[in-house]
């Protein structure tokens, strides 16, 4: 640098505050589903028996199936942090590559899944969905909203791994500076949360 | 003082100096506070005055009731689009975007905000949402005409380009939140050593009780913008009742959102407006917790307020008394803060320089803005008032009159800090008359014509409304020559101003302590608050 200040002071590193910020920012995810939550929940209780008929049709095989593999890739990336914590570059880089494996599989199941009822005709404006009662239809609706933004999500948490691997890779995280890792991880544990209510708000409230 | 003085080295260089590269890329790839601040700054004004501009068609349109020279489809979209970019994009960032990140990081006496680079990002993505809404009146079929609220099932319905509108704002809205979560880590993490809670300026106060309002609330509009979208392309049914949706539900998800933003609008005006008042009173501030607490109050009771906009949909009494309730309650803390700063003028050796003026401006807009506030926060009084213009009127003198007011008094405050350049004081002194003169004439005569009958979003008026019409169009050209008066005072002073000292006013915070501009990094020594800030006369002092 050509002119570089008098005095260069060292790059400020302050994990707290790192942190502290990446909570602020899964709070407003909450939120952001939050508003979701509250519809969903004003929604049923005007067309009860209406979710009802609808979470029936819904493949609950595949919703617990997917919250195993979210779960278990919430596991993966808490190893992948001690992992790194302990200096097993090796181990961290496996673990955040199943991670991504398992996050690749959800979204499968949910291409998978998304493709049967469009099959059958359940999507918005879809013909089969417009016979139905209009509870039915905002219940697929509210289905197709919160599953489509947390698949949005599942796929920025890909890309987020993707990122923090390379990182891995490159010795910019190591076992003394795994901040990023961490707050991935973080983030990447949301995405389970939200997902482990969405199993029963949907699936389950038949 | 109660700071440690420090010598200005001769070695010393401003921000605007520093840096390695050269000319636009100095800026936009700089994660300077103090730079992205005055990006934001050259940004808001030029879209401020865009929406001035469709302000002033608007006038011309409603001078006369045989003569249309806009036809009404035009008409809708001028105040879509006024309202979208002067809330978005001018009152909502406004203050805290620009005067925040260049102010809020000296204020605590810290190099720059927790998360500089993400802090470029926000700028980013409100530039990119901003050029969003203006590609969306140029693309699509026709630019969005649903008012800058998108009500459903119009917003629905409408065959213009809402999708694409509404995506920019979300873009903007994620700014927001971005800005928020910086600024609430930078508060938490990088006071300087003695920066107590209640050693920080008022300002930063402020600031940071809007900065929580923009994190708790905006997701909420996020979602909501987002299922917009939704519902426009793939047709999924939420709001829409044709599918079981339920339009009221839409109006409490956008106003849970909106009605909060509005204190985030307004908040750090005022925590501009009691930085500015103390200054030029030479006084201290009176009531310091009370206002740093107001802050945090109005913060807190303004996010249960949002149904009072909502009286005449038919959400039910008992909701409606509630928000009627909670909307006077919300008058207290407003009230807390003129009462204290005009406690603050009391035996205080009163300097009305520009930025005083203004400031003063501030405080009486505002007032009548607050007072108005709660004649249609009163149910019966609502259903009258409701959908016209006095809603109008009393929406601008808050927000032009308070947030817009607290916008110029800043900007008089601290462009010398800023810019390093002195403006004219008398041209700037000047300039108030017309703005003053003319926002009264303007919006005075909305509270008026509201009051009357006249609705609001109507591209003509019956006759009995032409008096009234011509004498706020009137009032809204002199209030236009005072804006362009006011801008092109501070434009020549960029140029040709003269070079301003460190600290014009006499101020005691922490930025009147750096040269003009301050340097790089802000301080040569993390300076040590050892007491109160606004201690203007040590020997007197407690």
């Amino acid at each position: 640098m050509s002119t570089a200040p008098a005095h260069a002071h060292p790059v400020h590193k302050d994990y707290q505050g790192a942190k502290f910020g990446m909570w602020l920012f899964l709070f407003t995810e909450i939120l952001l589903f939050g508003g979701l939550f509250l519809l969903y929940s004003i929604y049923r209780s005007m067309y009860p028996i209406d979710f009802h008929n609808g979470g029936k049709h819904l493949n609950v095989i595949i919703g617990v199936a997917n919250t195993v593999i979210l779960l278990t890739s919430s596991l993966t990336v808490a190893v992948a942090i001690t992992a790194i914590q302990k200096g097993n570059k090796k181990l961290t880089l496996a673990c955040l590559g199943v991670t991504i494996v398992f996050a690749l599989m959800f979204l499968a199941n949910k291409y998978i899944e998304w493709s049967a009822e469009i099959r059958h005709g359940i999507y918005p404006n879809g013909p089969e969905l417009l016979k139905m009662p209009n509870g039915e239809k905002i219940f697929y609706g509210l289905y197709y909203s919160m599953t489509g933004l947390h698949g949005l999500h599942v796929l920025a948490g890909i890309i987020a791994l993707l990122i923090t691997l390379d990182f891995v890779r490159r010795d910019k995280i190591t076992g003394t500076d795994f901040n990023k890792l961490e707050n991935v991880g973080l983030y990447w544990h949301l995405v389970d949360v939200i997902w482990i209510f969405l199993l029963p708000l949907l699936y389950l409230a038949a | 003082m109660n700071t440690l003085a420090h010598g200005e080295a001769s070695s010393y260089r401003s921000f605007l100096e520093s840096g390695d590269r050269k000319g636009i890329l100095a800026w936009i790839l700089s994660t300077d506070h103090k730079r992205i601040g005055i990006l934001y700054l050259a940004c808001m004004v030029s879209l401020f005055f865009v929406a001035v501009i469709i302000g002033v068609l608007m006038r011309i349109e409603q001078l006369s009731t045989s003569h249309h020279i806009f036809p009404p489809a035009i008409y809708n979209a001028f105040f879509t689009v006024h309202g979208v970019i002067m809330i978005f994009m001018f009152v909502l960032p406004g203050a805290s975007a620009v005067f925040g990140n260049f102010f809020l990081p000296i204020m605590i006496g810290a190099r720059d905000v927790s998360f500089p680079r993400l802090n470029l990002m926000s700028w980013y993505f409100f530039v990119v949402g901003a050029l969003v809404v203006i590609a969306s009146l140029f693309t699509g079929d026709g630019p969005p005409d649903a008012g800058w609220t998108f009500y459903v099932p119009f917003s629905l319905r409408t065959g213009t380009n809402i999708p694409l509108g509404v995506f920019g704002v979300f873009l903007l809205g994620f700014s927001s939140i971005l800005t928020g979560i910086n600024f609430i880590t930078t508060v938490h993490r990088m006071r300087a050593p003695g920066m107590t809670w209640h050693h920080m300026p008022l300002f930063v106060w402020a600031t940071y009780a809007t900065a929580w309002v923009q994190v708790l609330a905006t997701p909420i509009i996020g979602v909501t913008l987002l299922l917009i979208i939704a519902e426009r392309i793939f047709g999924i049914g939420v709001f829409d009742p044709a599918k079981g949706g339920d339009p009221v539900l839409y109006q409490h998800l956008f106003w849970i959102y909106s009605h909060p933003a509005v204190y985030i609008m307004i908040l750090p005006a005022m925590g501009a407006i009691t930085e500015v008042i103390p200054t030029f009173a030479h006084r201290t501030i009176f009531g310091y917790r009370a206002i740093a607490y107001s802050s945090i109050g109005i913060a807190g009771l303004g996010s249960l307020v949002w149904g009072h906009h909502m009286f005449t949909s038919g959400m039910g009494n008992a909701a409606n008394l509630m928000f009627s309730l909670f909307t006077f309650l919300v008058a207290v803390p407003s009230a807390i803060k003129v009462f204290n700063w005009t406690s603050t003028l009391y035996k205080g050796s009163i300097e009305v320089k520009p930025p005083m003026l203004f400031a003063l401006t501030f405080v009486f807009l505002f007032s009548i803005g607050g007072l108005t506030g709660l004649i249609q926060g009163a149910l019966n009084v609502n259903v009258h008032l409701h959908d016209t213009y006095w809603i109008v009127g009393h929406f601008h003198y808050v927000m032009f009159g308070g947030t817009g007011m607290g916008f110029f008094a800043a900007l008089l405050h601290w462009f010398p800090k800023m810019f390093g350049k002195m403006y004219n004081e008398k041209v700037a002194a000047i300039s108030w008359f017309p703005i003053f003169i003319g926002f009264n004439m303007l919006y005075g005569g909305m509270l008026v014509l509201g009051y009357l009958g006249m609705p609001r979003r109507y591209y003509t008026h019956l006759p009995q409304y032409s008096t009234g019409h011509l004498i706020a169009s009137i009032g809204g050209f002199i209030m236009a020559i005072g804006l362009v008066l006011f801008f092109a005072n501070l434009v020549v002073a960029l140029f040709k101003g003269k070079k301003a000292e460190s600290n014009p006013w006499g101020g005691v915070t922490l930025e009147w302590h750096t040269p003009s501009p301050p340097p790089l990094e802000n301080f040569e020594e993390i300076p040590v608050m050892k007491g109160r800030p606004y201690i203007f006369n040590p020997e007197t002092a407690k």
